[in-house]
């Protein structure tokens, strides 16, 4: 057919146009999407999202949590740090649309401005910190750039039977006398951030690789250096809750500057048992979760961290060896 | 030449991720190794050195005229001239057409000028009153979006400088951020790009438009859309998060059904025409508003996509809104105004279909692009990588095509209000695409994905492409229809400011981007990289709030356009005789830009 003819018919033309999109459309996002919703199954052992947690998930969308959060660990070394191991399919099955109205919330998301959440749950596990951060994520992380959420708590003279109080520092609160108590909605969405947490794979499944792995540093001859740097890893495992300047935070966190746990070089058994099994026995402050076995800290990580925290804020303790901790991280292992 | 210097670097990239996991790279001791890298820093600079040289030469401009301007004369009067016969000039020569240049010049010598003076719009045939009254509603539906949702943009923007500058649920960032993406896409730019619409599709098929009434119920419809899409945003109602779906589907259903009305009139005007072929502008524009609402359908349907069959269409929906709705719609525009601004055809027809069909061919695959190293297909995302190295054809065309034209008419760039915005939209065209190509290889994602660089990358191709060339599309046709101009010094300083700014806002955010990427590598503790980006989210909002001020004085000027001053009659001939006779001069500036355009 001349070609001139064809371009100058408008339904041949458009419909030419039409069909071509309309294939390549098919192809590349019709039928995989379909594929993909045909063969989409949970993990065995995933569970659902309980009613809170599910409320929670409301919040988290209502509020456009998305537009800063991921919550998908890509196969790249460098997103080792959000989860055990990469996101796969099956963790997204048991997405279905919210409701007539509404899309599947995935909630993968395409910006870090914050952290990856997929793994929160696990990450940092203490209620506590999750409500007092929402309140306003500076009163935590003083650099945080988060918006607050203070219209999910209620500021009042006094609690009552059942209200959960927030141990919010007296600078932040109206009028220090006031006590700080959050809403059903600020309960359900920490349900639901301490529900995210990943779901290790059957038995047998070959884990998918972090890819890209970096080059390893070259080290120096002789020279023995740690390969952990104990401030980042503070930074990373401890200081949204003890702060950066290890002072902690007056009525929800205890300072570690001048701790007679951390100060004491003759009974660093606690310090270890304390960061690999959590403590809860100073009733001024809130519980602390098991970082260490919930971040999979190794014994040389541990080290550095003890050695910062020995060593740091005009602390002057006595430095541990790698060898020492991972006696002790053995000794206070805790049956699963 | 650029092209095949940088094309084996794009396919050689695609090499390396395979290669990571046999031989570990190379300690990036410096990024410049990195050819993502390369190619961005490149895509990055030659924008600004463009317009460094087209300051530069307006410097220059102005010195030579000042020298003209010794010219021996009397002050030529002002007011225009016209005999009102229709008479063509009968003894134009080029040599005379200079005579009258430096005299129609002397005025100058009088005035400090601070501006040089532009082209006046000429008057044009008249369109119908009714159709010219319902672009007009469209521009200014649009212009009042823009207002609002850069509103929006420039507060969240202030928000990573000042998070607690409000407590209010409705004006939170997670709420209003959308609200500012959606107000500027749906409101501002589709609406401009409708309205052009109405104007370029009934021009090129040289029919009256089919019906007017659809014309005017799609405006409300998408008016419509965009007011209730804002207001459910801002009270936590919204789609579970997808970007650019964030609207619920019947809030967004109300700009589907507006799309479909203007659809049917647009294909109806073309099956109307009395020209033979169809002018490929008609063929860009009724596609894209053809592909919209394919994705919009497929995006919107409420009764699939579990689990990652979401993300997959969320990929799929939100590249191919950006360029199948915005890029080929204003693709269209621009084939339409450039050769006309230009006053000269477009230099290669075949080139501007080349690039249409090989558009579809790889625009359509690199949905995915967005989610490389997540868990969808790996084939998938691979498809997308390929599909965004082959863009570098189309892109490349289409901007061969344009500047093919701008050249030889480059001093018209200078002496013309328009044609800048247009040069911008069209280097940033060149840029922002290529850009983005750049960004899908694994390499370089793995280092800017899910930092700020995207968002630089999302301005200059929303803005320096799709806004700036609408801008200048406006400045085209709104004084045709009104037939009042806006201030030329208010337009130069809508350009400046618009364009400092968004260098102010893209460079740091790119700058702190892949630093903020180089740290996430280095497995720095995440709060780390947020307090070291603290500088260049200062930046951006100070790049921002130039943005966001030349929208103001955009704003203003499409007011004064609406009932400033008027457009004097283009004299229609110029008397030669008069020339020749200084005691008796009395040439207008319209007659000066006649006669050149004779001479052109």
């Amino acid at each position: 057919m001349n070609l001139m003819k064809f371009l100058s018919n408008h339904r041949l033309l458009f419909g030419a146009a039409t069909v071509l999109f309309l294939g390549l459309s098919i192809v590349v996002a019709i039928l995989p999407a379909l594929d993909n919703q045909a063969n989409n199954a949970p993990l065995p052992d995933a569970v659902p999202l309980t009613g809170s947690a599910e409320a929670g998930k409301q919040v988290y969308i209502a509020n456009g949590c998305v537009g800063c959060h991921t919550q998908q660990v890509r196969a790249a070394d460098m997103d080792k740090m959000w989860g055990k191991r990469p996101s796969v399919p099956a963790d997204y099955a048991m997405n279905v649309p919210m409701d007539v109205w509404r899309n599947t919330a995935t909630l993968m998301g395409t910006e870090r401005t914050g952290p990856d959440l997929t793994n929160i749950g696990v990450r940092q596990p203490s209620r506590d910190w999750h409500l007092l951060h929402l309140f306003n994520p500076r009163t935590v992380v003083a650099k945080s750039i988060m918006p607050a959420y203070p219209w999910m708590f209620e500021e009042k003279p006094r609690a009552y039977a059942g209200d959960v109080v927030v141990n919010v520092p007296a600078e932040w609160k109206r009028d220090s006398n006031n006590v700080v108590v959050a809403t059903q909605e600020a309960l359900h969405l920490v349900d639901y951030l301490l529900s995210l947490q990943q779901t290790p794979l059957p038995d047998g499944t070959p884990e998918p690789k972090f890819l890209f792995k970096p080059a390893p540093k070259p080290i120096a001859a002789g020279e023995a250096v740690s390969a952990f740097d104990g401030a980042a890893l503070y930074a990373a495992n401890c200081q949204s809750c003890h702060q950066a300047n290890g002072e902690g935070l007056k009525g929800a966190f205890p300072p570690l500057k001048g701790s007679k746990v951390v100060l004491d070089d003759d009974n660093v058994e606690l310090m270890v048992n304390i960061i690999m099994n959590g403590y809860n026995a100073r009733e001024e402050y809130g519980a602390m979760p098991s970082i260490g076995t919930a971040n999979n800290l190794s014994a040389g990580e541990v080290t550095a961290i003890i050695n910062h925290e020995k060593t740091s804020w005009g602390n002057a303790a006595k430095k541990v060896s790698e060898t020492d901790i991972k006696v002790l991280m053995e000794r206070v292992k805790q049956p699963q | 030449m650029f092209a095949l210097a940088v094309l084996p670097c794009i396919l050689l990239a695609q090499e390396t991720p395979r290669a990571a996991e046999a031989a570990p790279p190379e300690p990036v001791t410096s990024l410049f190794q990195l050819p993502g890298i390369i190619i961005t820093f490149v895509l990055v600079t030659t924008p600004l050195i463009l317009m460094l040289l087209l300051a530069l030469s307006r410097i220059n401009n102005r010195f030579l005229k000042t020298r003209l301007a010794a010219l021996p004369g009397e002050d030529a009067d002002d007011s225009a001239v016209n005999d009102g016969l229709g008479n063509r000039p009968k003894q134009t020569s080029a040599r005379a057409t200079a005579v009258e240049f430096a005299i129609a010049n002397v005025r100058h010598t009088h005035t400090v000028r601070f501006v040089a003076v532009k082209k006046r719009a000429i008057k044009r045939p008249n369109i119908a009153p009714e159709l010219a009254r319902l672009i007009v509603f469209y521009l200014v539906s649009a212009t009042v979006w823009l207002l609002w949702g850069t509103t929006v943009g420039e507060y969240v923007g202030i928000k990573f400088v000042l998070p607690d500058i409000d407590h209010v649920s409705w004006l939170s960032f997670g709420r209003l951020r959308p609200v500012h993406t959606n107000a500027v896409f749906w409101g501002w730019a589709s609406l401009a790009m409708l309205g052009l619409g109405y104007y370029v599709v009934p021009t090129v098929s040289n029919a009256p438009i089919a019906n007017l009434r659809r014309g005017w119920q799609s405006l409300w419809l998408i008016n419509a859309s965009v007011l209730a899409g804002t207001i459910c945003l801002m009270a936590g109602v919204n789609n579970s998060g997808g970007e650019y779906r964030e609207y619920i589907w019947p809030v967004m259903l109300l700009f589907g059904v507006g799309l479909l009305l203007t659809l049917v009139n647009f294909i109806q005007t073309i099956a109307r025409r009395t020209t033979q072929e169809i002018y490929i502008s008609n063929w860009y524009i009724v596609s894209a508003i053809i592909f919209t609402i394919i994705i919009t359908i497929a995006a919107y349907v409420p009764f699939w996509q579990n689990g990652l069959g979401e993300t997959i269409i969320q990929g799929y929906y939100m590249h191919q809104g950006v360029g199948m709705w915005f890029m080929l719609f204003n693709l269209g525009v621009l084939y339409y105004f450039l050769p006309q601004q230009l006053n000269k055809p477009i230099y290669s027809y075949g080139l501007g279909v080349v690039a249409f069909w090989v558009q579809i061919l790889f625009y359509t695959l690199i949905g995915t692009h967005h989610f490389v190293l997540s868990s969808i297909p790996w084939w998938l995302q691979t498809v997308a990588i390929v599909g965004s190295a082959g863009m570098f054809i189309p892109v490349f065309a289409g901007t061969a095509n344009f500047l093919m034209t701008f050249r030889g008419s480059w001093n018209a760039v200078g002496s013309s209000y328009t044609l800048p915005f247009y040069l911008v939209g069209v280097v940033f065209y060149f840029t922002g695409s290529l850009q983005g190509t750049a960004e899908a290889f694994r390499t370089t994602n793995l280092m800017w994905h899910f930092t700020d660089f995207t968002i630089a990358h999302s301005h200059i191709t929303m803005y320096g492409i799709i806004t700036f060339l609408l801008w200048a599309s406006i400045y085209a046709v709104l004084p045709r229809l009104t037939e009042h101009e806006p201030k030329q010094a208010l337009v130069g300083g809508h350009f400046w400011l618009a364009f400092v700014g968004l260098a102010f806002y893209t460079i740091p955010l790119m700058i702190g981007g892949t630093l903020k990427g180089l740290m996430w590598m280095d497995g720095k503790p995440f709060m780390d990289s947020v307090v070291m980006m603290a500088d260049y989210w200062l930046w951006r909002a100070i790049g921002g709030s130039l943005m966001w001020f030349s929208h103001c004085v955009f704003a203003f000027n499409v007011f004064t356009m609406l009932r400033g001053t008027s457009i004097k009659e283009i004299p229609s001939s110029i008397n030669i005789d008069k020339v020749s006779e200084p005691t008796n001069l009395s040439i207008s500036q319209e007659s000066q830009e006649n006669a050149t355009e004779v001479v052109a």
